[in-house]
């Protein structure tokens, strides 16, 4: 199935990655692709790990990514872009947000937080992108914001930003907060990621 | 018109388009979506049970009434139901009736993976299993057909990636079915032994008649390509099937899985070199045509154990392994753990810090977001087995440390939702059989863990009216319990008081604990009872001498850098660690 694109995103409960997710497969759909989106619910909710995967392309079968098959994985936290590296494909992309959620374990002192965690990956991936969506999401007014500045760093890495966003955002985001996302998905598109053929 | 719908919300719209008017559940998570999604739906009469058994006799009525219904539960919940469901096998429906049965291979939030297609041959019912949210609606229609031409409910079993799963959908309008004429039927519907005995003739009969059709529907369907190999398999199994082999094998793809089309699979069998069952978890179908003399490859080279993937099927099947590259095993090692905690705020904190610090305890468990409490640093359980379990088998070892002389006292703890669930019994038990267990109903006013479902005890129904609200109290009052104590959670004094008071009696007593869950939106009522005023603590630096005691806690919103620090975004002022805290360093902000 070399005509489907496979789309990871993780991170951690709460931050916002099923409605990024949402909104990036229903940009997709008003396109014309068959898409299939899996996310895992559940005790995930409360502080877990979390992760949904976005497959898109002209006829999708399993709705899941195979290991060493992911386009590109999207990290909402750092630890979590580790957590998920073996499902990326050879030569796949990174876009991981500067931001750290330490969990239970760390907070109760039973494991510190791994530090250069960024600078290790890049050691050894070629193609890696770092947002700071949470500053970017303060300046924005809200912190929230997070998902979506990091859903335009996905949108212009995948090369889609052809797409009618601005319409999916509205389909699928409270009316109130529209304004504000469509702001962050310019920010995510301006954030330096590297544009290149997946 | 096309949507991108999860299969839950596919099924509720199966059930809309076939006409349904009656739908019943208790929520479980991969199922709880389905009535969720039902309640939108203003021409079906839709309603939260207080458990699966009587969710399921709900639908039953109704559909002997003359209604089209369906019963929603988890894979975990039919077990509950399976009373019931033995039966109705047996008198068969009137209106169209489905049990939705959601399986949770791979255990992503539940206790068990076991594979409920055994539950339709156990009880001689009719199963369809949808492989996308397409078929998800579109077989729902199909099922209703099936139930009322066969006189026989049907097991609509699904799984987490089903349910889960978002697939494009494309809609049809709703088929209004009303309501058959229901004529009094002693004979099929009053399941005395003499009736019972006839009934069983009657679904032998039955189920050759349902393995007819099975091989002639189109929910049974083969797609011819190479015949070296083919390839049985249903569920989401065919869509992973798909994803390895594409179209360069053979398939016959099931979607009415029981009984099961064996001349279709005879004749598909004998025309390929090769034949490969690929099913998840247990060989329901390996098992059943191996039995018939049918020669395959199945479970010993894909494993029964979690969930399944195309990877497992490609290595398993065509040997090629995926790849870790090194560079990926060398960076992994720096990832840490992230198990699901007890949220900020969480009133069952407060109670849990409480009772952990209490010695020669047994503290027996249930399922909910309490379940948490077993986990690091509170470590606040013994047992969670399942729903109700925690009261009666605390009963159950209370007496065997009484029997032996054995100085121990078990503490149970239920949510308000499980409470009602199969808790009242368990605590009618203990009070009938003069137990002397402790127990403690975490009432957070909510059904919290599958994403706040109202209960009985919320004062609210699922299609959003004010109803009777049932008062835990007063039926541990009607129950017999002498000792009741009620105090909130979040007065750690109040707490260590009550255990002190029920570990002094040997009678038994109950605790509850009242304060709304931190996640839920504040109804009325909570607004006139608990103080729901939003506000947040922060620790004084100079004041906190980096003794680490509020990290005991276990709370998510503390963290330690040099001294304590609280996260202002999570924190909702429930003041916990500021009780825990021996020199007073944490306080209310704005004070």
């Amino acid at each position: 199935m070399c005509n489907v694109k496979n789309v990871l995103l993780v991170g951690v409960g709460g931050q916002g990655i099923i409605l990024a997710s949402k909104v990036l497969s229903s940009g997709l759909i008003d396109s014309g692709y068959d898409v299939k989106m899996s996310e895992v619910h559940g005790m995930a909710q409360r502080g877990g790990s979390v992760t949904t995967q976005v497959r898109y392309g002209e006829k999708v079968y399993s709705p899941i990514i195979g290991k060493g098959q992911a386009d590109i994985i999207v990290a909402f936290e750092r630890v979590e872009a580790l957590r998920w590296l073996e499902y990326l494909k050879p030569g796949g992309k990174i876009v991981i947000n500067d931001y750290a959620i330490p969990s239970a374990t760390v907070l109760s002192g039973k494991e510190a937080y791994p530090e250069n965690i960024i600078e290790k990956m890049e050691a050894k991936y070629e193609d890696i992108t770092v947002i700071d969506a949470a500053n970017e999401a303060i300046a924005l007014g809200n912190i929230k914001a997070q998902n979506i500045i990091m859903l335009g760093g996905l949108i212009k890495s995948l090369g889609i930003e052809e797409i009618n966003w601005d319409k999916a955002l509205k389909d699928n985001v409270k009316e109130k907060f529209v304004e504000l996302n469509m702001k962050a998905v310019k920010k995510g598109l301006e954030s330096g990621v590297k544009e290149k053929a997946l | 018109m096309k949507k991108l719908m999860t299969g839950n919300e596919a099924i509720a719209r199966g059930f809309y388009e076939a006409g349904g008017s009656i739908a019943c559940a208790y929520p479980g998570t991969p199922s709880t979506e389905v009535l969720e999604n039902i309640a939108l739906y203003k021409d079906i009469y839709s309603e939260w049970a207080p458990n699966e058994k009587v969710a399921l006799e709900v639908a039953i009525g109704s559909s002997i009434a003359g209604a089209r219904s369906l019963a929603a539960m988890k894979h975990v919940g039919v077990n509950v139901a399976a009373d019931p469901l033995m039966t109705f096998g047996y008198t068969g429906v009137n209106g169209g009736m489905v049990l939705v049965s959601a399986d949770d291979p791979g255990m992503h939030s539940s206790q068990n993976e076991q594979d409920n297609r055994y539950y339709a041959k156990f009880a001689k019912i009719a199963m369809i299993e949808p492989s996308d949210s397409q078929e998800a609606k579109d077989f729902m229609k199909d099922a209703m057909e099936i139930s009322e031409k066969f006189d026989v409910p049907v097991l609509y079993r699904v799984t987490t990636r089903i349910c889960h799963s978002k697939t494009l959908v494309e809609f049809s309008d709703r088929e209004e079915v009303g309501i058959k004429k229901y004529e009094k039927n002693i004979a099929k519907f009053v399941a005395t032994p003499g009736n019972g005995r006839k009934l069983h003739v009657v679904v032998e009969d039955k189920l050759k008649k349902m393995e007819e059709f099975s091989n002639e529907t189109r929910l049974n369907q083969v797609e011819w390509n190479d015949k070296k190999v083919g390839v049985i398999t249903s569920g989401i199994s065919y869509q992973y099937a798909k994803e390895v082999f594409g179209d360069n094998v053979s398939y016959l793809k099931l979607g009415f899985t029981h009984p099961l089309p064996f001349a279709k699979i005879e004749d598909f069998a004998k025309q390929v070199e090769t034949l490969y069952v690929i099913e998840e978890l247990e060989p329901y179908i390996e098992e059943q045509i191996k039995a018939r003399g049918i020669d395959c490859i199945g479970k010993e080279k894909i494993s029964n154990l979690g969930e399944l993937n195309p990877d497992i099927i490609a290595s398993a099947l065509l040997g090629t392994e995926g790849e870790v590259a090194a560079a990926v095993a060398e960076l992994k090692e720096d990832v840490i753990g992230r198990p699901p905690t007890l949220c900020a705020g969480c009133p069952h904190r407060g109670f849990f810090y409480t009772l952990s610090k209490k010695k020669n305890v047994m503290i027996t468990g249930d399922i909910g977001c309490y379940t948490l409490g077993s986990a690091e640093p509170l470590n606040a359980m013994d047992t969670c087995i399942c729903m109700g379990a925690s009261i009666s088998a605390g009963h159950g070892a209370q007496k065997a440390f009484n029997f032996h002389n054995v100085d121990k006292r078990v503490v149970s703890v239920i949510g308000d939702s499980t409470f009602f669930h199969t808790g009242i019994l368990s605590l009618v038990d203990v009070m009938y059989n003069k137990g002397n267990s402790i127990t403690v109903i975490l009432d957070n006013r909510i059904t919290g863990m599958t994403g706040h479902q109202q209960n009985p005890g919320t004062g609210y129904t699922l299609m959003g009216e004010e109803t009777n609200q049932i008062d835990i109290p007063s039926v541990c009052k009607a129950i017999g319990v002498k000792n009741i104590i009620v105090v909130n959670p979040l007065d750690l004094n109040a707490n260590e008081e009550a255990l002190n008071k029920a570990l002094a009696s040997d009678e038994p007593s109950v605790i509850i604990t009242q304060w709304p869950c931190a996640l839920k939106k504040f109804s009325k009522e909570d607004k006139e009872r608990f103080d729901c005023t939003p506000k947040t603590y922060e620790v004084k630096e100079d004041k906190c001498k980096q003794c680490k005691m509020c990290l005991k806690s276990g709370c998510p919103a503390i963290s330690f850098d040099e001294v304590a620090k609280i996260d202002k975004t999570m924190c909702v002022g429930c003041s916990v660690c500021a009780q825990v805290c021996p020199f007073d360093a944490i306080e209310k902000v704005g004070e």
